[in-house]
């Protein structure tokens, strides 16, 4: 049983935004929504830095937890799911999830926001055909055993998905490669490159 | 693996010579090739970090990594998303998790529960709070027809609204594994339906009730003796109060601060149009949440006091008119104001008939 997730190497990330017309185009997602947003941080500046995010699969996931309709499941892989049949639009998925993933079709009075949409992993939702499943969720890669497009389309492969373990795996290597003190996420001066290395790998 | 990591440079061989050099050639050609790449990749892995380090983005630090968990950003965030403002990390959102689900959802539970409990036990071991003295069968006017609609309807909304609430809240505990999902799904969405729309509704009535009611309810300073004599639950004494006494006044005044900020914090979570942030509506919905618990609770009370609690107080607000000996006994300064007002049941028969509708056209004796 995989643990899937994503993960965006900072290093790496060009800002080019592949990952978010990929997802896009994968999914048909609705008008107004966007699944996956690049964020610039400190934007025009030296030490620019862009991150990919998406709804991220959490573990302990703070949209399932606050739901009140819950609508929200996590699939064998890790993957956080919800049903639209049972959404209810009332945002509060979007109050307490810390990446900003769930997004809704409209912002209108008296609450009508249409049905959450969100991040899938690329991994459709239930629903009673492969159709139905395709206009509510979008494509369901997983299910053909494919990764999410976003990740698979990544130039730069800054943005990696999969399971927990071969992306840590895969960004252990890439640490121990770069072997410098700001080869993972932050140049913390206490880190030296192993143990940034070491953390990276960390499991669970 | 390496795929993902090498950067090492590819030389491409170039064959200048033709074909004629055979097929040997070319294999010989690819296993140097497939060699060196393997010993370049070897060289990558020891010599690259000098040439890493060069060329590295200057990282973000992890001071900046901190703000950016703490949910502060600067000026310089960009966010691709078409109309987005968030935070890269939206961090007070746990906080409202925490908050929502460890502390508002279950208290608010045992204070409703416990509210239920301790009047069902009132009720079992004290009883329902009779009439001392038998009935006169002569009556006061006490409400206007429109009075009574306009409680009844701020009553139905609160009722309607404090179920849907709570639905909200607690139902997924409940409903959906006793009816199924396709029950579930409708019981919900005609919940957030309901209290979306009607919550409005009711925030009019309820600001026009509390002004209709403001002259009654007048903090004076025999509401204070009422609330040392614990309204009249105890010892035997005579407590005074006047059209409204102590617990009505409370009830009114709770209404009129935590009512309405419950009012105020609904139309916040109600409008996401206006664009309010996550930060604001977070807020709106611990106070409404905490508020609307509260009054419900609350409601409990009043609602048992008017309909099962006191004898002869519900038939005030269904029929208008209330009996002489309840008036004396619950609100004596009132009644020593009206008494002579007092009609038996041929009298005000008698006047129905005069005037062909009793209760829209008279008007509350003040
Ligand atoms: C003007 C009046 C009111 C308005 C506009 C209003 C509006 C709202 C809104 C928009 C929500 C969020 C639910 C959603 O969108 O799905 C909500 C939740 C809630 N409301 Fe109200 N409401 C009002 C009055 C009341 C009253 C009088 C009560 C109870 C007596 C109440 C109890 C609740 C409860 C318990 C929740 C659920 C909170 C939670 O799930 O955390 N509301 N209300
Ligand atoms: S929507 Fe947000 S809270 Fe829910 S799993 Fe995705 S990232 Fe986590
Ligand atoms: S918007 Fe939909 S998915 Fe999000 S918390 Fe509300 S009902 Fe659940």
């Amino acid at each position: 049983m995989a643990q899937m997730k994503f993960m965006c190497d900072a290093e790496r990330c060009i800002e080019c935004n592949g990952c978010v017309t990929a997802c896009k185009n994968a999914n048909d997602v609705e008008w107004g929504i966007q699944r996956r947003r690049v964020v610039t941080l400190n934007d025009g500046e030296a030490d620019e830095m862009s991150i990919s995010v998406a709804c991220m699969h959490c573990d302990d996931a703070p949209c399932m937890a606050v739901c009140p309709t819950d609508c929200f499941y996590k699939t064998d892989d890790g993957i956080v799911l919800h049903d639209k049949d049972l959404c209810i639009g009332c945002g509060y998925c979007l109050y307490a999830c810390p990446f900003g993933a769930p997004q809704f079709p409209q912002q209108n009075a008296f609450g009508e926001r249409g049905k959450m949409d969100k991040c899938t992993f690329c991994a459709g939702g239930p629903a009673e055909s492969k159709e139905e499943e395709y206009q509510k969720y979008g494509s369901n890669r997983i299910a053909e055993g494919k990764l999410p497009l976003c990740a698979e389309m990544c130039s730069t492969k800054a943005l990696l998905a999969g399971d927990a373990q071969d992306v840590a795996d895969i960004f252990r290597q890439r640490v121990v490669h770069r072997g410098h003190k700001d080869g993972a996420w932050s140049n913390n001066p206490q880190a030296s490159a192993d143990n940034l290395a070491y953390d990276a790998a960390r499991k669970g | 693996m390496n795929l993902l990591t090498a950067q090492a440079p590819i030389r491409v061989p170039r064959s200048g010579k033709g074909l004629a050099l055979g097929i040997w050639r070319f294999l010989v050609v690819a296993l140097v090739l497939m060699l060196s790449l393997g010993f370049t990749q070897l060289a990558v892995a020891q010599a690259e970090p000098d040439r890493e380090m060069r060329t590295a983005a200057p990282s973000i630090s992890a001071d900046q990594w901190r703000q950016v968990r703490s949910g502060e950003t600067d000026a310089n965030f960009r966010d691709s998303r078409f109309d987005s403002n968030y935070n890269l990390i939206n961090s007070s959102g746990e906080t409202w998790r925490q908050l929502r689900n460890r502390w508002v959802s279950p208290f608010g539970l045992i204070a409703i529960g416990g509210m239920i409990a301790v009047i069902a036990l009132f009720y079992f071991i004290v009883g329902r709070k009779r009439l001392d003295e038998p009935r006169t069968g002569r009556k006061l006017f006490r409400w206007s027809l429109l009075m009574r609609s306009l409680h009844w309807t701020v009553a139905t909304l609160f009722i309607t609204l404090a179920l849907t609430g709570l639905n909200l809240l607690f139902g997924k505990f409940v409903f959906r594994t006793l009816f199924g999902d396709a029950v579930w799904a409708w019981m919900i969405s005609a919940s957030k339906v309901l209290h979306n729309y009607l919550g409005p509704i009711f925030g009019v009535l309820l600001v026009v009730l509390l002004i209709s009611l403001l002259k009654d309810n007048i903090p004076k300073k025999h509401d204070w003796v009422w609330f040392k004599k614990g309204g009249g639950l105890v010892g035997k004494g005579h407590v005074d109060a006047g059209f409204a006494n102590g617990g009505e006044k409370a009830w009114y005044w709770l209404l009129a601060s935590v009512g309405l900020i419950v009012v105020a914090s609904g139309f916040v979570l109600d409008f996401p149009n206006y664009g309010q942030g996550r930060d604001t509506m977070q807020w709106a919905n611990i106070i409404h949440a905490i508020g609307a618990l509260g009054l419900t609770a609350v409601s409990i009370g009043h609602i048992y006091i008017g309909t099962l609690g006191t004898e002869g107080s519900i038939e005030g607000m269904t029929t208008g008119y209330v009996d002489e000996t309840w008036a004396k006994e619950h609100h004596n300064l009132w009644y020593e104001e009206v008494k002579d007002q007092a009609m038996s049941e041929e009298e005000m028969a008698a006047q129905k008939t005069g005037s062909n509708s009793g209760g829209a056209s008279a008007t509350k004796p003040s």
